[in-house]
């Protein structure tokens, strides 16, 4: 048996509070595509960042053929052959496709001038093997996302690969592209190059993978030959004790409709978009990225002003022109970057749940610190928030604990509307559950509460009902003893759903 | 300990640990190279550094709270020069002629609302257009700096009013009134940045702007009130100084600028915002000004001062960064 090009061996990486990969080790043979599956939070990036040179580990060893190896940084992990194909993108967009995959390598000519006809030439070269319509001197920023992502990947083809990371590299493409993708990894598969591909998409997975590893909160649950596995049994691991997914609609009765949207459109996001949350109901709003859903909490939330449409707070119609004016109604957000868009991550705990009515609370012109830490202790409690004490910082807890400080956030302001974008993105599998039964909950305690999210056993978990969205329009609305995964697969595909409400 | 407790305590201890520093060696270095043999910490000496602080450190405090806002104001030299101008000016003004010393208030007064208004135009600008406070500062540090040259070309703008250089010189408990005003600034804005709703505020939205937004904060009234606060603070700054001197060049307050951002950065705050308070940047304040004292006094040039300035700046944040590489790393996750 030949060795694997790239073998990590009981890797340990630990944050305050978490820990983040608990002796994981992982090895990819020459021409293998290897999958690396596992929820958000599991491990799979910071076991890649550590493979990259960007976090050191705290323990254990990285071994390429027979030596043992130290990723210092980036760009000794490049030097070795070691190249990622990222979900972000990092091009240069003012710089042309050629500029781009040669950078800090542009082939010279005397006195540092670049030698231009060669670089188109090599650029060519490899553009043609990647099939694609666009040549070396494009500039990059008037490409479509999906061919910047091909100019990544021209980029990876530039250096002597040894192995090639790919971290969910099919999340923006078309299914023409998709193929073409899968060309190129056979191609470098031929070569002798060790693949890592990283991805949710199950029917990728068995397509194109030889073996699957997984992961599960930073541990090593075990590697299975792809052709001796199946989906459930792969999901089995990634999620562990069985995840109480079960539908979960409302017994309490119904009260009022407190939100209520007529033809509601904003430009080409979305259109004539209707619907209605009542008191102590959990709406879902499923479909791709790009559907609409968030945009339409963002109008909701006073953040993107809607170009037709009206919405109804209690029967009456408003207008909402900003977050200030949202959270004065009765609106509330929990975002979907929850680091980027709901929390000050410099601040603490107490300070970052008390922001929005802050002002409220003061004595004379002071801030009122005794309240504030009151209502902090009262949703810690209410919401089993795990932190030592209201001192500290936000950014140094768990992606859990974190969803808990904006929800708490919210909840002291009494809403009458939550909504809710991507409840778990980012967070374990056990504060997950914590976080859907507190939704159930809120709804139980009579809030109107909007979830977008974009897995399905979320979806049908929580809600009462499921709005599914595709392109920015309703195509059908699901009560939950209509709805199937199969026919909301449908409706969100854009096919089969009757465009009724 | 807390993670990160270790290089917090490096931090906020930092500029303190470097004023003993610059104590010692000044004593020590003054010793052998000084040419009065008073010791370097006289306590007189002490008491005249403070009163030396105070034109700079004033508009610092403005600048303290204008940078935890995220914003930077570069205007803050310009704005300095232009009260001083209508502080001496409007004491001549004929129509002011009947109140006799009365006309002082008015003449502080109409300074100080020029420089608070000022600092409210900039406030107003970055609000509206949303451009960067860099590049609007940087604007109306040229254009104020032109209405400056405007009024008197190259003349200085002099007059002398005894009773005002009687108050300026005036000493309380051993302190100056110009180290007073120092004092009671560096409380006051303490207070509104550590226990004042607009305070906080301030902090949220120089960490993370979009998430200040989110929670309803309505961001640009209180840039705009900062603003007019280091407009007020620069004005009151000059009106502290030209009491006493009673003359003003239009050159006057150039670089005040620059000194002043320095002190706030030797003094812990963040450039990009979010993080940094008075306390901090008043011992930035003292530890430049007794390293101006401190070189004058071992007998060094003073164009020296700015060079060693200059370095340890550099050093300082370099410093800072190095301690806060692992601040970075957790956020990360």
């Amino acid at each position: 048996m030949t060795d694997p090009v790239l073998r990590l061996q009981d890797i340990v990486k630990t944050f305050p509070g978490v820990r983040a990969l608990d002796g994981v080790s992982f090895s990819v043979m020459p021409g293998e595509v290897h999958a690396l599956m596992g929820e958000n939070g599991a491990g799979k990036s910071t076991l890649m960042k550590v493979l990259g040179g960007i976090y050191q580990p705290d323990g254990g060893d990285i071994y390429m053929g027979d030596w043992k190896v130290v990723m210092s940084g980036p760009l000794e992990a490049k030097a070795k052959g070691i190249v990622f194909i990222h979900q972000e993108l990092s091009l240069a967009e003012e710089l042309s496709v050629a500029e781009n995959i040669y950078l800090g390598e542009l082939p010279r000519k005397s006195f540092g001038r670049v030698d231009w006809g060669k670089l188109a030439d090599k650029t060519n070269a490899i553009l043609e093997k990647l099939n694609v319509g666009f040549d070396a001197r494009t500039r990059v920023g008037d490409l479509s996302i999906a061919n910047q992502q091909m100019v990544e990947i021209a980029r990876a083809l530039t250096v002597d690969a040894k192995a090639v990371i790919f971290d969910e590299p099919t999340a923006s493409l078309t299914d023409a592209e998709k193929s073409v993708l899968f060309d190129v990894i056979a191609d470098l598969k031929k070569d002798g190059v060790g693949i890592v591909y990283i991805s949710h998409r199950m029917e990728e997975i068995f397509k194109i993978t030889d073996r699957i590893s997984i992961l599960r909160d930073g541990q090593y649950q075990g590697t299975l030959a792809t052709v001796e596995t199946n989906e459930e049994a792969v999901t089995q691991l990634m999620i562990g004790r069985k995840l109480d997914l079960s539908r979960n609609a409302s017994h309490h009765k119904l009260g009022d409709v407190a939100l209520e949207v007529r033809g509601l459109s904003c430009g080409k996001l979305y259109r004539d978009v209707s619907f209605e949350v009542r008191r102590g109901e959990v709406v879902g709003f499923y479909g791709l990225v790009g559907a609409g859903r968030t945009e339409i909490a963002e109008t909701l939330f006073g953040l993107r002003g809607p170009s037709a449409g009206q919405i109804l707070l209690d029967g009456e119609e408003v207008s909402i022109a900003s977050p200030a004016e949202a959270i004065a109604r009765g609106i509330s957000l929990v975002p979907e970057d929850r680091k980027g868009q709901g929390l000050i991550l410099g601040m603490n705990c107490r300070d970052n749940m008390t922001l929005p009515q802050v002002d409220d609370l003061k004595a004379g012109p002071f801030v009122a610190e005794g309240a504030e830490v009151a209502i902090f202790d009262k949703y810690r409690d209410q919401l089993d928030i795990r932190t030592p004490n209201w001192k500290s910082r936000v950014g140094n807890l768990s992606g859990g604990n974190q969803q808990k400080i904006v929800i708490g956030k919210w909840l002291s302001m009494h809403p009458k509307v939550l909504i809710v974008d991507e409840p778990t993105r980012g967070i374990d599998v056990g504060s997950k559950s914590e976080i859907h039964k507190l939704l159930r909950e809120l709804a139980s305690q009579g809030y109107a509460v909007m979830v977008i999210s974009s897995e399905m056993p979320e979806v049908l978990h929580v809600s009462d009902r499921i709005v599914a969205m595709y392109s920015g329009c309703i195509m059908r609305t699901f009560t939950s003893e209509e709805v199937t995964e199969d026919n909301l697969i449908q409706a969100i595909s854009g096919l089969g759903g009757d465009r009724a409400a | 300990m807390q993670p990160g407790a270790l290089s917090k305590a490096l931090k906020s201890g930092a500029i303190w640990g470097f004023i003993v520093l610059e104590l010692i060696f000044f004593s020590v270095a003054g010793e052998f190279l000084s040419l009065s043999d008073k010791a370097f910490m006289d306590f007189e000496n002490m008491l005249l550094l403070l009163k030396q602080s105070a034109p700079i450190g004033i508009i610092a405090m403005g600048m303290t709270l204008v940078m935890v806002n995220g914003n930077i104001d570069l205007s803050v030299g310009a704005t300095f020069a232009i009260a001083a101008i209508i502080l001496l000016d409007s004491m001549t003004w004929p129509i002011f002629a009947g109140l006799g010393d009365w006309v002082i208030p008015v003449a502080w007064l109409l300074a100080l609302m020029a420089g608070t208004l000022l600092g409210a135009l900039n406030g107003l600008i970055v609000w509206k257009t949303g451009v960067d406070a860099f590049i609007v500062t940087l604007g109306s540090m040229l254009g104020f700096r032109g209405i400056v040259f405007m009024f008197n070309g190259e003349n200085p703008t002099s007059h002398l009013n005894w009773t005002l250089v009687d108050f300026a010189e005036a000493e309380f408990l051993g302190l100056a009134t110009a180290s007073w005003f120092l004092l009671a600034v560096t409380l006051a804005v303490w207070f509104l940045m550590a226990r004042t709703v607009h305070g906080r505020n301030a902090y949220a939205i120089g960490d993370n702007r979009e998430a200040a937004v989110n929670a309803g904060i309505r961001v640009g009234p209180h840039m705009m009130i900062n603003f007019a606060i280091i407009g007020f603070l620069a004005a009151l700054s000059a009106v502290i100084f030209y009491s006493e001197s009673g003359s003003v060049n239009p050159n006057d307050g150039q670089l005040y600028e620059l000194w002043v951002i320095t002190a706030v950065v030797l003094g812990g705050t963040k450039i990009t915002g979010g993080a940094g308070n008075v306390i901090g940047t008043f011992g930035g304040v003292i530890a430049i000004q007794l390293l101006r004292k401190g070189l004058g006094h071992i007998g060094a040039d003073t164009s020296t001062v700015n060079l060693v300035i200059g370095l340890i700046l550099i050093a300082v944040l370099f410093l800072d960064r190095q301690l806060n590489v692992k601040g970075k790393e957790e956020l990360k996750v």
